[in-house]
């Protein structure tokens, strides 16, 4: 859009002709993903992109979808707020564990009851400790996130005849939509098919209330914080309520990637509440590029692409993604999407 | 009946006393310059007054009512906004949503989360409003960080009256700009003061400025106020001559 496509001029003297809202359009290169996304599975056999469609693929795009929630919720407080919290583990991971207990406890198997379950233990957790750690910003908030969710990674460990130690708990292939799609013989065809277009729908619906909420007063109210606090103090914001208030939010959705994640896995270990599970959230966000809102999808999604491969590769992958990172701070700071954005830049320069 | 009436204000910093006994009060309507040479008190006053720091004695009332315990956010909803000495936008954002989270918090709308920001014309309207008449509207898209700092300046300034405030305390609204942009930063706080009857309170050191656009000037020295008057008053006072030379 360009400036004089919306002369402030004509604001000013013709404020009702004005009134046309400036709504930035979705880019074409996300309605081609997401018409791809949509189509995929129904892609085998294609050429050229027929791999990317085989069941093992559909499944490793679940997971990225499942991380691109996660690193979309945790954004929320990186890129928005401007406050590193390096616990989001505990919301994911507690998520996962309240199906996983859902299951052993109740022998619930509906996704949807997993959800609630989900999304009520991370908020709950994030509202408790959201009220501690949003008073401090900075390196302070960082290690206080770290240090509590330490703490429940312990428990985890600690108290195995609940959580079953470092077995973990197993997590059956649920039943979807309140009962109406049953449990699959073909677990396979179940996770890349029927769990991906699940996994799908609630990554959209994710996407665009993060969306929504980063697009409100409320998430330009948390950017004024993030960019200074004592301004946005001085416009009579409540600045630690507005933290407090993103936390929230940013934990129950975390919360709602730890459920999907839940039955992808099959199985929920203390290792997905450990701080490096924290690191590679916070990994994927600016891999992706924090300071746009969807950049971290894509660390998500090439996250979980990059640490599959990187495994299969050598028995160092964590040197390996270690340096990856540190290469990419140095050469892409505003991660995948600053570089795409460049690249487009240029190539439209030239034109 | 005052607006502000401070009385008794005290406020030390270790062995420093940076405000000692100051009875301070504006007027409605009221312009009035804040002097005195560096370490007087001046912002210190300021601070108190808008409520960043909480003074160690001395009462203040606001419309009739004592604020003295109020925080930042309630004397804002009363009335009172400021603007800093030193710069302090929302960087990464741009001009017109620096000015459009001011009228945002002021309306209570940044609760809603579940609204669209871009929807609301009625407060972009405002905010375009705003920013003519600080001579910004031309700069509505640019990310508050890539200003100049006369406009940065005048934003601050901006934000503040987007409050729609009674009383307006503008911290060296004209500190680190040019001669010429002073005049233009004056000029357009002078008007929106004057039309839209608002008191404010303007810490400045510029003689020559303050001489224009005063309806009253307080001079503070050490901490105390020294002498207080009209312009002309001040002028004349021999205590005020005898500080500003020294300082010179």
């Amino acid at each position: 859009m360009s400036e004089s496509e919306h002369s402030p001029d004509a604001a000013v003297t013709l404020a009702p002709a004005r009134a046309v809202p400036r709504i930035r359009a979705v880019p074409w290169f996300a309605v081609a993903l997401a018409l791809l996304a949509l189509v995929l599975p129904f892609l085998e056999g294609v050429p050229l992109i027929g791999w990317l469609a085989s069941p093992f693929q559909r499944i490793q795009l679940t997971y990225g979808l499942v991380f691109g929630i996660a690193a979309l919720a945790f954004n929320l407080l990186l890129g928005y707020t401007g406050l590193l919290s390096f616990g989001h583990a505990v919301f994911f991971g507690s998520a996962a564990y309240a199906t996983g207990l859902l299951v052993k406890y109740l022998h619930v198997s509906s996704m949807e009851g997993f959800l609630l379950a989900g999304c009520v233990s991370s908020l709950v957790l994030a509202a408790g400790f959201g009220a501690v750690c949003v008073r401090y910003t900075r390196i302070f908030f960082s290690i206080l996130t770290l240090a509590l969710s330490q703490v429940v990674w312990a428990l985890a460990l600690k108290f195995f005849w609940i959580t079953n130690g470092t077995d973990g708990l197993r997590i059956p292939t649920p039943t979807l939509l309140l009962g109406l799609v049953g449990v699959p013989d073909d677990k396979v065809r179940f996770l890349s098919f029927t769990y991906y277009y699940y996994v799908l729908a609630v990554f959209f619906i994710c996407m665009v209330a993060l969306g929504m909420i980063a697009a409100s007063p409320f998430g330009k109210a948390l950017q004024a914080i993030r960019d200074n606090e004592i301004r946005a103090q001085f416009v009579g914001i409540e600045v630690w309520r507005y933290r407090w208030s993103a936390f929230v939010v940013s934990g129950a959705f975390t919360g709602v990637a730890g459920t999907l994640f839940a039955p992808l896995n099959g199985l929920t270990t203390p290792d997905i509440l450990h701080w490096t599970f924290s690191g590679k959230i916070v990994f994927m966000t600016v891999l992706g590029g924090f300071k746009s809102f969807s950049g971290p999808i894509l660390g998500g999604v090439a996250y979980n692409y990059l640490e599959t491969y990187v495994i299969k590769t050598t028995e160092y992958w964590q040197m390996l993604l270690g340096i990856i990172l540190v290469a990419l701070v140095l050469v892409m700071p505003q991660g995948i999407i600053g570089a795409l954005g460049w690249i487009i830049h240029r190539r439209s320069g030239r034109r | 009946m005052s607006l502000l009436l401070a009385q008794g204000l005290r406020k030390s910093f270790g062995e420093t006393r940076a405000v000692n006994g100051v009875d301070f009060r504006v007027e409605p309507e009221e312009l009035i310059s804040l002097v005195g040479s560096n370490g007087a008190g001046k912002t210190t006053l300021v601070n108190l007054l808008s409520g960043l720091l909480r003074p160690d004695a001395g009462q203040i009332a606001f419309d009739g009512a004592d604020i003295t315990a109020l925080s930042v956010g309630a004397r804002i909803r009363a009335g009172i906004a400021r603007s800093f000495q030193l710069v302090n936008l929302f960087d990464q954002l741009n001009v017109l949503d620096n000015v459009r989270l001011a009228i945002f918090s002021r309306d209570g709308v940044t609760r809603q989360p579940l609204r669209l920001a871009e929807r609301d014309t009625r407060a972009r309207n405002e905010a375009m409003e705003i920013l003519g008449e600080f001579g910004l509207e031309s700069k509505w898209d640019t990310p508050a960080a890539g200003l100049a700092q006369g406009e940065r300046k005048l934003l601050d300034v901006a934000v503040a009256y987007a409050l729609r405030p009674k009383l307006i305390l503008l911290d060296e609204p004209t500190s680190g700009v040019g001669t010429r942009e002073k005049g233009v930063i004056m000029e357009a706080i002078a008007s929106v003061v004057r039309e839209r009857f608002l008191a404010a309170v303007i810490v400045e050191h510029d003689m020559d400025v303050v001489f224009t656009y005063s309806d009253r000037i307080v001079m503070m020295h050490q901490g105390a106020v020294l002498a207080e008057g009209t312009p002309d008053q001040i002028r004349a006072d021999e205590r005020v001559s005898a500080v500003l030379l020294g300082k010179g």
